[in-house]
């Protein structure tokens, strides 16, 4: 296996108030993974586990309570501005700038990276029309629908080309058949690109269609489970493997899904 | 379109009934309790005829300039500091909530005693008296960052100046020309005021000898002039705030 460029060793995150005490119960328990160059990796777990906190430890956003996140050997909180170009996060929700048409939304990434105005410009219209977005360069994003503002934060991400691409469940909101006509794009983009991405869904099937290799948490955020979809070679052995996500997902909950 | 057009019509028409009902009034009392419209014009095209009177109403027009730009740039730097610190907020706070409750009237009285410059007088009292709902209002303006925004950006780790023009900025200015024009009502009430802290010029100086001829129509002339320069600027603070905002979202049906 190649070095790994992502490695989460033993990492707690807890929140505190604002008032800086800290709130009980961990968000993020004793996480630990390894993630090696140009992996496209899927991370499912039930809403509330603790994935989009991982996600912010990951770009700098948060700091660790104790253990350690390296990416590139660095600490991204500490080294923050080091990691300008080099991570790219598609979020949950499509955080558009509301006061910029699509086109320069897209372009935000590049400007913040000082890319010129005309080459930042071509290079988010080529986006835009990627994602199938051609001839909305100049609507602003109350006036798109919103499967499409999700595509356009989608070129955003993609429009930096870094290095490292980070997921949030992205296509949760949209219907099935535009979320799985993404998802392929998506896909296609990360391999098309050598990307070393990490994805973030509530779905198995998402996970399994994605993933490959699928880091399954349980709250508070560590990993119960680790698969390669690329093992289970027949129906059976896939849902199986369902299964055993499934049951690693749920274990000690009790709820009507895990029973 | 046409809802702005009904409320202008609707404006206009209710200006017009006043105006109606004044000079109806003004048939039944003496000149000296409701002058009639003829005279109030007479007065007004007396003041827009001078080019000594059109200074003196361009005197308070800056006074009032001068205080909010004042007012703002202390305003900023107190919401800047509280936004930034919670222990700065909580000092400051409820010093600026105090501050609002004392009276114009008795800033003109400390300012007359403290200071003696008539200009200096005027702009401390005009800064002061606007000073605590800039700072509130530009304080709402900077908190309603949104922070999914704000964590959007990061994630691409601007420099402060990017993070401050492509995010800070933008969201704060629509609050900020609020501010503003709602500042600009109030300073317009302050500025008369003030300006009887002895200034020789100007829309307090003016009142202050109408009232002393018994010049009523006089008097109305001189308060149009300040009323009339308030909504000239608010059009035009209107006018920006419509251009900023031309992106947003127009619901077919109004609130
Ligand atoms: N800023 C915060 N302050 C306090 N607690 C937080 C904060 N952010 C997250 N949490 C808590 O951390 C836990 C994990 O939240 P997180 O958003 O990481 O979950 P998630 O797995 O992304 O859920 P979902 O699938 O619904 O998006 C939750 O219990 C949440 O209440
Ligand atoms: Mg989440």
């Amino acid at each position: 296996m190649p070095e790994p460029i992502i490695r989460f060793e033993d990492v707690s995150k807890r929140f505190a108030d604002k008032d800086g005490r800290e709130l009980p119960g961990y968000a993020v328990q004793g996480l630990s993974f390894e993630i090696a160059a140009g992996e496209l990796i899927a991370v499912v777990g039930r809403t509330g586990c603790g994935k989009s906190t991982m996600f912010n430890l990951l770009t700098g956003l948060l700091e660790p309570t104790a253990g350690a996140v390296r990416v590139y050997g660095r600490d991204p909180f500490r080294d923050f501005d080091w990691f300008r170009g080099k991570v790219a996060v598609v979020f949950q929700s499509d955080r558009l700038l509301p006061w910029r048409s699509a086109v320069h939304n897209v372009a935000y990434g590049l400007e913040l990276n000082k890319v010129g105005e005309h080459e930042r410009l071509r290079i988010a219209c080529e986006w835009l029309e990627r994602l199938g977005l051609k001839g909305y360069e100049d609507t602003y994003p109350h006036a798109l629908s919103g499967g499409m503002r999700q595509r356009v934060s989608i070129a955003r991400a993609f429009a930096v080309n870094a290095e490292i691409l980070l997921c949030d469940e992205p296509f949760s909101s949209l219907d099935e058949l535009t979320g799985a006509k993404l998802r392929a794009e998506f896909v296609r983009l990360v391999r098309e690109n050598r990307k070393t991405s990490i994805f973030i869904t509530h779905s198995i099937d998402e996970a399994l269609a994605l993933g490959e290799r699928i880091l399954v948490f349980r709250p508070p955020a560590y990993i119960a489970l680790q698969v390669r979809p690329s093992e289970a070679a027949t129906d059976a052995e896939r849902a199986a493997m369902k299964d055993a996500i499934l049951a690693a997902m749920t274990a000690g909950s009790a709820d009507p899904v895990a029973a | 379109m046409l809802r702005h057009f009904t409320v202008r019509r609707e404006a206009l028409l209710a200006m017009l009934g006043l105006a109606v009902a004044w000079q109806v009034a003004s048939l039944f009392f003496p000149a000296y309790l409701f002058p009639p419209l003829q005279a109030i014009a007479a007065a007004l095209v007396k003041i827009f005829t001078s080019w000594h009177l059109v200074g003196e109403a361009a005197a308070t027009a800056l006074r009032i300039l001068a205080g909010l730009a004042g007012a703002f740039a202390l305003g900023v730097a107190f919401a800047v500091a509280m936004a930034k610190s919670p222990k700065v907020h909580d000092y400051l706070f409820p010093i600026l909530h105090f501050n609002q409750g004392i009276p114009a009237l008795s800033w003109v009285v400390i300012s007359i005693i403290w200071f003696k410059t008539t200009e200096f007088r005027i702009w401390f009292i005009m800064v002061v008296t606007t000073l605590p709902a800039f700072a509130f209002q530009v304080l709402d303006a900077y908190r309603s960052i949104s922070k999914d925004i704000h964590e959007m950006a990061l994630s691409f780790r601007p420099s402060r100046y990017d993070m401050f023009r492509t995010v800070v900025l933008p969201t704060v200015v629509p609050g900020i020309l609020t501010a503003w024009k709602v500042n600009l009502g109030n300073a317009s009430r302050v500025v008369v005021v003030a300006e009887l802290v002895g200034a020789t010029a100007g829309v307090g100086y003016q009142l202050l000898q109408m009232q002393q001829l018994f010049d009523l129509a006089g008097a109305l002339a001189w308060t149009l002039v300040l009323v009339l320069f308030v909504l000239a600027t608010q059009q035009v603070l209107s006018a920006i705030e419509t251009h900023v905002l031309r992106y947003r979202a127009q619901s077919e049906r109004g609130l």
